[in-house]
């Protein structure tokens, strides 16, 4: 009965690690309730602010700093590691595989967004109104509540090629091209082919998400002012291109710019589906690799900081718009 | 205001709009859209089928032998229908070096994922009622300064944490490492977002109880944790699914090995042999989608609510 005491144990170590919480948590409370009348504000303040900070700053904004800088050092062996200025980032945008890494972010970012919005969008106004809208909305936002690594299972057997000859096809994808009289395709492995297959995945996690917010933004739109389209002698597109998408600007731009975030980030997918290999590294994962797989710490810090700089600019496009909308209103 | 601020507040409202709009009022049922044409509804059936197949056909797949998985397709089984919990009970219970192991993955998913949903939350509510109620110099700037935090992808601190983890604490491969990085990591947002909750308490509350002589700790204990109480369901559920699912920080910090590491590693191992493991996937992936399915679909309002105020996470 090994899994027994295996599971009592480490469920030990949960309560375990869930008591030392709650009572450092509450000493620290207790001891700013009881604290003297002489600074009690300070104290009190302290109590309430400080385990949060604390962990944010040794965990993220040290952290981050400390990459940055070693973003311009070589990788760290017994000696301890050299100043190589930007080496690590001419290395990124010299080496052949990086620039393939680099190029697949920007086509991941460039069409995971689009699509999903798109798919998303069409979606929402399709089933807004109908029956069956919560179970049809259940379907598409499914997808989102699973984890990258089981998505990027469900759709490794979507793609599983067989040769001819050797079995059936087990892979839906290669069925079908079967039943159409094609050759079944290694989807997986023909490079650069294999992105867009990748991107698939994560387009269908995202339409999910693309279609549930812009439903709730088409809902917001007033009902007046289609109605005035309408009897002004608008069509259906006219009255949803000129009323309904300008209804709901501010929105789309947080569904594109989350998912662009969320694709410059994207990992799990890559790695769960072809572990970067046949050209479909990304950013995130080769960061990964680079530092944790082969331990060069320099060139995983410098493609970190080019994700961060990635990043930025979808951030600060959002801050201007949301202050823009404001000003409007 | 940041970017992920104003984000997570559009969400939010568009959220909670979306939850209050019951379809179909009367006046919306009026002018019903003509776009819903046939075509309109045949394109939407067919993304709803294209959407939900990949997933249906694995949930088959993992109910048949494992010869049949490996030897054909799950659409087989409208012709030569099977069933069997083989593959479940294979990867689940059989214990050794090459078995799948799953049983004890899935109870260090719930040992990883349990505290590092409770951690942040209680952090990042102590320091939201702070910023919210206490006054001090300085305090819009620090806020300010914890929301800017959101935009650093989590990449730029892994290697440094993994550092202070193996040198100075020396906990790396341990459990109480996973459940720091995730708390860390899930502090900003929990902040910003129960930040706005708190803050929207009125203040006469607060106000009153502080003239019948509560201090902070009081009033924390006894207004803002039993008034916050649905935020803290939404926002601790979506904490919950994110760490839950996470591949990333697992990998990194969990050492890899069947003491610690979570289900998504494991699965991750498990693909990474497609060939060897083709019959076991479709049970084993099942298995880790379980709770999340479970919680998407008892709780979809809060996953929603949470899902839709946490998507700038990361």
């Amino acid at each position: 009965m090994e899994f027994w005491s295996d599971l009592f144990e480490k469920f030990g170590v949960m309560f375990l690690g869930l008591a030392a919480f709650a009572a450092v948590v509450g000493i620290v409370l207790f001891l700013a309730d009881r604290a003297p009348k002489r600074g009690r504000d300070v104290l009190q303040l302290a109590a309430f602010l400080a385990p949060a900070l604390i962990l944010l700053a040794v965990g993220l904004v040290y952290p981050a700093i400390r990459t940055t800088i070693l973003a311009f050092f070589s990788r760290q062996t017994a000696n301890g590691s050299e100043f190589v200025g930007l080496d690590n980032f001419v290395w990124m945008f010299t080496q052949p595989e990086i620039t393939i890494v680099i190029i697949n972010t920007l086509i991941w970012v460039a069409l995971v967004p689009t699509l999903s919005t798109i798919f998303g969008l069409a979606y929402a106004v399709f089933i807004d109104k109908s029956h069956g809208e919560k179970v049809l909305k259940s379907l598409v936002f499914m997808p989102m509540a699973i984890s990258f690594v089981g998505a990027g299972i469900i759709w490794r057997f979507m793609y599983e090629y067989r040769e001819v000859g050797f079995s059936e096809q087990i892979g839906l994808l290669n069925q079908i091209l079967v039943w159409l009289g094609q050759d079944p395709q290694p989807f997986l492995v023909n490079s650069p082919w294999n992105t867009f297959f990748l991107i698939v995945v994560m387009v269908w996690i995202q339409t999910g998400f693309a279609m549930v917010l812009l439903s709730a933004a088409i809902k917001g739109v007033p009902v007046e002012i289609i109605e005035a389209a309408r009897l002004d002698g608008a069509n259906a597109w006219q009255s949803f291109w000129n009323v309904t998408v300008p209804g709901i600007r501010g929105t789309l731009v947080v569904v594109v710019t989350t998912i662009s975030i969320a694709t410059l980030k994207v990992f799990d997918i890559v790695r769960a589906m072809t572990g970067g290999n046949f050209d479909t590294s990304v950013v995130a994962n080769e960061m990964y690799t680079q530092a944790f797989n082969r331990g060069e710490t320099g060139y995983g810090s410098a493609l970190a900081v080019v994700l961060f700089v990635m990043v930025l600019p979808i951030v600060l496009y959002n801050v201007r718009v949301m202050r823009k909308q404001k000003e409007i209103r | 205001m940041s970017a992920p601020a104003a984000a997570a507040s559009a969400t939010e409202q568009t959220s909670t709009r979306a939850i209050t709009t019951a379809p179909g009022g009367g006046k919306a049922r009026r002018v019903k859209e003509r776009l819903t044409s046939p075509w309109a509804t045949a394109a939407a059936i067919i993304i709803a089928v294209v959407w939900t197949i990949p997933t249906f056909g694995l949930l088959v797949s993992s109910f048949r032998t494992p010869e049949e998985i490996r030897s054909n397709g799950w659409w087989n089984i409208f012709v030569s229908p099977s069933f069997t919990l083989e593959n479940y009970l294979d990867v689940l219970t059989v214990q050794g070096a090459s078995s799948a192991n799953l049983g004890s993955y899935f109870v260090n998913s719930l040992v990883i994922a349990i505290p590092a949903a409770l951690f942040p939350i209680i952090l990042a509510t102590m320091a939201a009622y702070a910023f919210a109620w206490i006054k001090f110099r300085g305090s819009a700037a620090l806020f300010v300064l914890i929301f800017a935090l959101q935009i650093v992808p989590l990449q730029m601190a892994l290697i440094p944490l993994l550092q202070i983890f193996s040198e100075v604490l020396g906990i790396s491969g341990t459990f109480p490492a996973v459940w720091i990085a995730h708390t860390i990591f899930g502090l900003p947002l929990c902040i910003f977002l129960l930040h706005n909750f708190i803050s929207e308490i009125p203040g006469e509350v607060i106000e009153a109880a502080r003239v019948d002589g509560a201090n902070h700790t009081q009033i924390f204990f006894r207004i803002i944790i039993p008034l916050s109480l649905p935020a803290l369901a939404s926002i601790g559920i979506f904490q919950f699914l994110w760490v839950w699912n996470d591949l990333l920080v697992a990998l990194v910090f969990s050492g890899g090995t069947a003491d610690v590491a979570p289900l998504t590693q494991r699965l991750a191992e498990l693909v990474g042999n497609f060939g060897r493991n083709t019959e076991r996937l479709p049970a084993a992936a099942f298995i880790s989608l379980i709770i999340p399915l479970i919680v998407f679909f008892s709780l979809q309002r809060y996953f929603v609510r949470g899902l839709l105020a946490g998507s700038t996470k990361g």
